[in-house]
């Protein structure tokens, strides 16, 4: 897959720097599945005649994706030369092969709510730096950078809408912020939207797209699996319709705790989803993996998952099971 | 520094940092040599006497000595040398010296038996529990047989059966964490392993009954987690408990997995006891004997049967829904961010 996504860049015009960036943020993304890389952007850089800092290829990179998009891109499942606008206008799933791109929380959240119903709440929460953690690179270092390049104040996305006219608490995380991943921040926002799905007897929906648990926070990101479970047992308790959805990827620490929780579990056509990231589970066993290891369709062949729902149809679904549940 | 032999059963291993207590023990030896041959000889009681006050000096200094290295040592040797110490007690162990009578009960009732997890009832004292345990096992037969300590969905899935269990007849419920994590692989993800700790977080935090928790060697990610939601949880000094291994950490955000970035990375992740305390992570320090647990097993057992007996008698004296109340607001506050 990522060969044929090289091969479709350098296909683009090469003066043109008008269609690039914004495809490498949500589409072309190999699949890595760890708990919670950083972030980091793989662009290889123009030859310069002078060594270039760290803040000035971030510079760069935030015009590029200011600049409208090209026309045209490449597909990077079926090589289809696909039409940009007709693959927004699809949800990011391209009308030739089917290929669910990833997709930011805001553009889900326009995909799956009534138009301007959705109200963002707990958004004045950010990240600080409890351990003080710097691996290559300081952690307010790539917080920063994330937070300029998405435009976004953390890795999820919280608060009310309308789903088909059905008022719901809706969570989503941010595949492009730190790969999903959950830190203090993510587990308090997703806490507090299930303590409101109960205050409010409201259906609570939460879309999960993340590597896991976010190292920079070591214990305190690991210990958000425990408080995001036992709120989801007192929304539970409560009798509270909790439907889990679950798109590319869904793994580590997020799995392993309210994504796989849902009293409806959806997931997206072609969505890897465990625990661990296939990388870890090869380099452990030292064997190649199945085919379709861990995709949505062998969940849903093994018994972890209701139902596989293309994301055009996501909407109807999602409003369907709450008709059913009667809330 | 040498760690990644630090699996290896060597009876002779001794970590690294412990090189300057060896020179003193050869001279301990040398010394007590010469005083057993005087013993044989028809040597000068006065020489024999000195022998024994520089003896009794030098294994001073050695307690002294191995006092302060214990107390200074960097992450990454307690997570290489110490929690993994060859020798150092595992719950298997602890549940030979800590409880009595054990009763063990077998499997999930869906699939299997997973030897890496161990549970069945046991007294503690006056005290009966039901146990949960991570098992490592010691030598190599073992060790592959249960895993290492790494679990299955089924491990897991057992675990919760026999809390219920516990539960349903007003057990208290202790478990001995002892993992590098959950076991990644082919049948584990095939049967749902983020689905059975995400379950396990779930229902321990609602479980009505008390619930003890101890990290003793290795507390690793959410293979840990997955029986360690608890109303107290306690840590022994030299164990490490943390988000993802710092071998794991290094090979991610550093790109490599070597001695530097592993050490650097059990630096950065906070996972020794101190830090967890401090983060509100665990709620008390267990203390080992002087040197590690690994040198005595007995004092090591004996402070935790303490810590436990005490523990659970604090819990059973609180009515079950305060206890649940606070077991929640434990977690709850959990976490660290700005709002403004």
């Amino acid at each position: 897959m990522t060969k044929r996504a090289a091969k479709g860049k350098s296909k683009r015009p090469a003066s043109s720097n008008t269609n690039d960036a914004s495809a490498t943020t949500a589409a072309a993304e190999p699949a890595a599945a760890e708990p919670a890389a950083g972030a980091e952007s793989k662009q290889t850089l123009p030859p310069a005649t002078e060594p270039r800092q760290w803040h000035q290829v971030q510079e760069g990179r935030r015009k590029k994706s200011a600049v409208p998009e090209g026309l045209w891109m490449q597909c990077t499942a079926c090589t289809q030369m696909i039409w940009r606008d007709r693959l927004k206008a699809n949800h990011r799933v391209c009308p030739e092969c089917g290929h669910h791109y990833r997709v930011g929380a805001a553009e889900r959240i326009e995909q799956l709510c009534d138009p301007g119903s959705f109200e963002p709440v707990d958004e004045s929460i950010t990240s600080l730096n409890p351990l003080n953690f710097t691996d290559l690179k300081p952690y307010p270092a790539r917080i920063e950078a994330d937070r300029k390049r998405t435009g976004r104040p953390e890795a999820v996305l919280s608060g009310t809408g309308f789903i088909k006219g059905r008022r719901v608490v809706l969570a989503v995380l941010d595949l492009t912020f730190m790969m999903g991943s959950m830190g203090s921040v993510v587990g308090e926002k997703v806490t507090r939207a299930i303590e409101s799905a109960l205050e409010y007897d409201l259906p609570l929906i939460i879309v999960s797209s993340s590597g896991g648990a976010r190292m920079q926070e070591s214990g305190l990101s690991l210990m958000q699996m425990a408080k995001t479970s036992a709120a989801l047992a007192r929304f539970d308790d409560a009798g509270g319709l909790f439907i889990s959805v679950l798109s590319d990827p869904t793994t580590g620490g997020v799995s392993a705790s309210f994504a796989m929780l849902g009293d409806v579990i959806i997931a997206e056509p072609g969505a890897l989803i465990g625990f661990a990231g296939p990388r870890v589970i090869q380099q452990t066993i030292r064997q190649e993996l199945p085919d379709g290891f861990q995709r949505a369709e062998f969940l849903k062949d093994k018994g972890f998952i209701d139902r596989v729902v293309p994301r055009g149809e996501l909407r109807s679904e999602i409003s369907r099971i709450i008709d059913y549940c009667g809330k | 520094m040498s760690a990644t032999s630090s699996y290896g059963a060597l009876s002779s291993y001794r970590p690294e940092f412990e090189k300057p207590l060896m020179t003193l023990e050869q001279e301990i030896e040398s010394l007590e040599d010469r005083l057993a041959g005087n013993a044989n000889g028809d040597a000068a009681a006065g020489e024999s006497e000195t022998i024994r006050t520089q003896i009794a000096d030098l294994k001073t200094e050695h307690r002294a000595k191995m006092e302060e290295i214990y107390s200074n040592l960097g992450a990454w040797e307690i997570v290489s040398q110490v929690a993994r110490h060859p020798k150092r007690p595992q719950s298997t162990d602890y549940l030979r010296r800590v409880c009595s009578d054990f009763c063990q009960l077998h499997g999930d009732r869906h699939y299997g038996d997973d030897a890496a997890i161990l549970t069945g009832f046991a007294r503690i004292g006056s005290e009966k529990v039901m146990i949960v345990a991570h098992r490592k096992g010691r030598d190599t037969n073992e060790r592959q047989w249960c895993n290492f300590g790494c679990a299955h969905p089924e491990g897991y899935r057992k675990a919760l059966k026999n809390m219920k269990l516990a539960e349903k007849f007003g057990l208290p419920i202790v478990s001995l964490v002892d993992t590098k994590g959950a076991y990644p692989g082919i049948g584990a993800e095939e049967r749902g392993q983020a689905e059975a700790i995400a379950v396990n977080l779930r229902e321990m935090s609602r479980l009505k009954t008390p619930i003890v928790s101890v990290i003793i060697g290795e507390g690793g990610s959410g293979g840990a987690l997955g029986i360690a939601v608890a109303d107290q949880v306690g840590m022994l000094q030299f164990a490490w408990y943390s988000v993802i291994s710092p071998e794991g950490c290094a090979a991610i955000l550093w790109k490599q997995a070597t001695p530097t970035t592993n050490s650097a990375a059990a630096d950065a992740l906070h996972l020794t006891a101190t830090e967890n305390l401090k983060l509100g992570i665990i709620d008390e320090i267990i203390p080992e004997p002087i040197g590690g647990a690994h040198r005595d097993h007995e004092q090591a057992s004996e402070t935790l049967q303490k810590w436990l007996v005490q523990t659970i008698q604090g819990l059973k004296r609180q009515r079950i829904e305060a206890l649940m109340a606070k077991r929640y607001d434990r977690l709850r506050k959990i976490g660290s961010y700005s709002e403004d």
